[in-house]
Parts: structure tokens; sequence; C-alpha cells
């Protein structure tokens, strides 16, 4: 299919002997928002973060099959390069204590190096808008990013992993450590976000999906069990298991 | 049965409350008299004259015969000379040392490498003094150094630097182990190299434990006697640089202090107040530097 940015095929990957993403190929179409979706254990992390190989840096884990960006195998590319282009956002906010809030979105572009301090000050300004979060921290650029709240953190690392320019960006579980309100913050976020970079997004929220995703897969103990747009499958589920997971009967 | 019931876990409460209070105390008693001990009898000792002179030869005060208390000028100095060149060697080895023990666990050498370290905060200093001591006679018997540079601030700070090295980098491991593995894949996941992780963000991370654990480390050392004793050896005289024998607080003390002359035993406590108070310093430095630029603690 043209116009997929990443695809995915036959990936399998392990923690020790579990084998918690078993055979999956998936592709992600450019400017638009795909969900994953499944129980908890399903893989749906494990599979995300193999996209960006940061998987591999855990002990015991390791990935086998095949990732491509742009039809580029990112298991063939120097990974630090591949989690430049490929970016992720966690489930919980993991601010860099030590640094400032332009410290932070700044990070990415200070330690690969390169860019003098007017890109850098004009792609810190530029992500911090893009995340929503430019006019509350505007005055207080040098202050420690620990005193935003939580939801504003994890807009800061979004921004952060924006600041470094992606062609994909990986959210896992983004929302799932907020409140309500920044939850739907994050949420307007991705759907503003999606026009600019495709954007893979993890999510236990069904609503979520439902509200954020045109494109949704079912994952289930490690498997694909469904994949499609997203209103075709809450709506008309080809398979029964993703017909009985989003109608509530297990899960 | 309630109210007899309530009343045994009061007074349970109330015995065991009374225990730890008297742990406590029984563990300040010696710190608090150690502590009024050093200024009751050494503070007389201390005038400006203390640092600019050294000591004196050892007398009993006489009815027309003057007896000098003397000063610690170049123990004072010797003392610094040995720690910072000790901290030059050690603090490098030893945070490059924690690093491979908290970011590299699953390579083979980190259990025997962390192991040992273990080991050798518990080996003797005396030991680590004849240790050094005969790895600098082996040099010069092999005609590698002068045998001259066998007893020299050299040597003692090379000793100081063995004691340091396993100090910093097991401290520096916990502290890098305290930073949580979400820091380093955010970090990662920016596609920032792994050694740029570590020392950049990693290490920025835990740098108020690696602070501490490094100012710890200097202050043990500079309180060592026994390894100075084999090592740095001692004199009265001016300190010509590390490469001859180089006078330390510590070791001024021990001399000072076993004489029983009145002279010099004022010195010896003017000098352990002195040792104290540096010692004093150190820790509130270390508590210092817990706070980060932004006013807040971290790790």
């Amino acid at each position: 299919m043209t116009g997929d940015k990443l695809v995915v095929e036959n990936l399998n990957a392990w923690y020790g002997k579990t084998h918690a993403v078993q055979d999956i190929s998936l592709s992600f179409p450019d400017k638009r928002a795909t969900a994953i979706i499944g129980p908890s254990g399903c893989g749906k992390s494990t599979f995300i973060r193999c996209l960006n190989r940061i998987h591999e840096t855990q002990p015991k884990a390791r990935a086998e099959g095949k990732v491509l960006l742009d039809g580029a195998d990112v298991y063939a590319d120097d990974p630090t390069e591949i989690r430049r282009k490929i970016g992720m956002v966690f489930q919980r906010p993991n601010v860099f204590p030590t640094m400032s809030i332009y410290g932070n979105v700044a990070a990415g572009l200070k330690l690969h190096g390169g860019y003098s301090h007017d890109e850098m000050d004009r792609l810190v300004i530029e992500s911090l808008k893009k995340a929503a979060l430019w006019e509350e921290v505007k005055e207080k650029l040098d202050q420690s990013a620990l005193q935003l709240s939580g939801g504003q953190q994890q807009r800061l690392c979004i921004a952060r992993a924006l600041a470094v320019q992606p062609e994909v960006l990986l959210m896992d579980e983004p929302a799932s450590a907020l409140d309500p309100i920044s939850t739907a913050r994050i949420e307007d976020l991705i759907f503003d976000l999606k026009n600019q970079v495709p954007v893979v997004i993890v999510t236990h929220n069904m609503q979520q999906a439902a509200r954020v995703a045109d494109r949704t897969a079912f994952l289930y103990l490690g498997k694909l069990v469904e994949v499609a747009p997203t209103r075709d499958l809450f709506e008309r589920p080809a398979e029964k298991l993703t017909e009985s997971y989003i109608t509530g009967r297990f899960g | 049965m309630r109210p007899p019931k309530r009343l045994r876990r009061r007074v349970k409460s109330a015995v065991l409350l009374g225990l730890c209070a008297t742990a406590v105390l029984i563990t300040l008693l010696p710190l608090a008299s150690i502590l009024l001990e050093c200024f009751v009898n050494g503070a007389g000792a201390i005038t400006p004259a203390f640092f600019l002179q050294n000591p004196p030869p050892p007398c009993n005060p006489g009815p027309t015969t003057p007896c000098p208390v003397g000063g610690i000028q170049d123990a004072l100095l010797g003392t610094l000379l040995l720690v910072v060149v000790a901290s030059l060697i050690a603090l490098p080895v030893g945070i490059l040392g924690g690093i491979y023990l908290s970011e590299f666990q699953d390579r083979p050498l980190a259990r025997p490498a962390r192991f040992l370290a273990d080991v050798m905060t518990g080996i003797p200093s005396i030991v680590i003094g004849v240790f050094v001591f005969g790895i600098f006679l082996f040099f010069a018997e092999q005609g590698w150094i002068s045998s001259f540079s066998i007893t020299s601030g050299y040597t003692g700070a090379v000793a100081l630097a063995v004691i340091m090295i396993p100090v910093v980098a097991r401290t520096c491991e916990e502290a890098l182990r305290l930073v949580p593995v979400s820091i380093r894949e955010a970090s990662l996941a920016l596609g920032i190299p792994r050694h740029r992780t570590i020392l950049r963000i990693v290490l920025s991370a835990a740098r108020g434990g690696v602070i501490t654990g490094a100012l710890l480390a200097v202050a043990r050392a500079g309180g060592e006697t026994a390894p100075l004793l084999l090592t740095a050896g001692f004199t009265t005289g001016a300190i010509t640089g590390l490469s001859g024998w180089t006078p330390s607080l510590p070791v001024l003390i021990y001399y000072s202090a076993a004489g029983g002359y009145a002279n010099t035993t004022q010195l010896a406590w003017g000098a352990a107040l002195m040792l104290v108070l540096i010692m004093l310093l150190i820790s509130v430095g270390a508590r210092l530097a817990l706070r980060n630029k932004f006013g807040g603690r971290t790790a």
C-alpha cells in the first residue's frame, strides 16, 4: 500500500523466554493516528517499543522481524538514528529532573549537537507551541521542569520529543497517569499532531482510541487480531474476539 | 477486656520508644563528647600563629623557659595537597567504576568488581598503607623510581586514593541506580547515544548523590592516619612539595599526642579540633551540594 510511513512485517519480540509479540504485520499510513488497543499484557507496549528499538535496551529483551520506515529497515540502521526519527512519549511523564523547562525541550538538540542558539530557541518555542504548552510556560522557561503539574510535564515530554523533528511519534498510554482534563488536552493535541506526523498510540482506553484514532488495531495475547478504520472496528468488528473485547465481555 | 489490652499496648509502646531514645543517646554521646573535648582542650591553641608555625620541640613549661605550642601550617598544607592529589586519582577512577557497576550490570566483570569494591572498603587502612609502600618499594628496586621517593607525598596520595576509590565507586553506583529507568529511556528515545545518556543525563540526575559520595570519600581520606605513617612519612619542618616527606594533620596529631609533653599535647588538641572542623565543613558542603540549582533537593 502506498502512503504507508511505517510498515511492520512479521515482528516477534521476547522478554527472556516470554514471547510477547507474535508475528505481527501492520502498517501505519502517513498523517494518520493509529490506536493499538487490547487488554493488559497483550503485548501492545512491547510492540510499539520495538518500532523505535527501545525494547532491546532492556536486559534479556530481543526482537526479530522487519520494521520499514519509508522502505528502509529500521533494524539494519543505527538505533540512535532510528530513535531520533521515531519519537516516543511514555506512560508516565519522565522529564529530566535536573534540567529547566527550556533545557528539557532542548536536550535532544543539545546532545545531538550542530544547532545554533537561534535555531535551538526557534525549535524549542515551536515545539512548545505544538505541544500546547507555550502559553503556560513562556514566562518561566528557566525554571525547574519538576514544578509543572503532571499534565504539563507530559506535554513537556511531547514537546521534547517533537523538538528533534521526528518522522513518526509513538505514544505509550500517554494519558493513563493523568486526570480527565489533562487527558482531554493530550487527546486534542494528538488530533492536531497527526496532520504533521503519523501518530501510533497505545491505549487501554477504548473511548480514547475512538476519539483520536483514524485506524485501530486490536491485539490479544501477543497477536494481532484485527486492524480496521476505527469506526468499522468499533461498530462492525470482523472478529468475534474483537467484538467481545469492545463490548466488555473480557479484558 | 478492652481497657487492659489497650493499657498493655501503651506500656509496650512507651517501653520501646524509651529504648529507641536511649539508643539514640548512646549513639550521640561519643560524638558530643568528642566535639566538646576538642573544643575545650583545643580552642586555646588556635591563634593566628597556629596557622603560621610548625610543631615545636617538645617541652614542659618551666618557671623561666619559654615553651611555645607551635602550629600546624605545613601539616595543614600537606593534608590539603595529599587529599587533592588523591582525589585527582580517585574521583575519575571511582566515578567511572561506579558507572560501570551501575550501567553495565549485565557484563561478566560487574559482579566480581562490586564484590571486590565491598571487600576493599573493609580492608584495614594500615594494610593498604603497607600494600602501597610495598609497590613503591618494588618500583624502587626495579630502578624505576628513586628510593627517596618511596616515602613521599605521592606515595601517601596513592594510598589515600586506594582507600577512596571503592567508596566513590559504590556510592556513585548507588546514586546512579536511584535514577529511574524511565529517565534513561526518555533520553535514548530522543536518539541520544548511550554514552551521552549516561554522562549527560543519568550522571546529571544523580549528581547530588555522586557529590555526596565524593565528599564522603574526601572526608574519610582526610582523617586517615595509618596508611600515611608508612607512605607520606612526617616532618616537623617545612613541606617541600609532595616529593619528600609530607606532614599531615592526622599524623601530626598521632606524634604530638604520644609524647606526653605539655606543649605538643596542646598542639595535638588544636590540630584535632581543626581536623574535626574541616570534616564538619565538608559534610555541610555535601548537604549544600544536595540542593540543586532550583533550590529543591534531588536524589
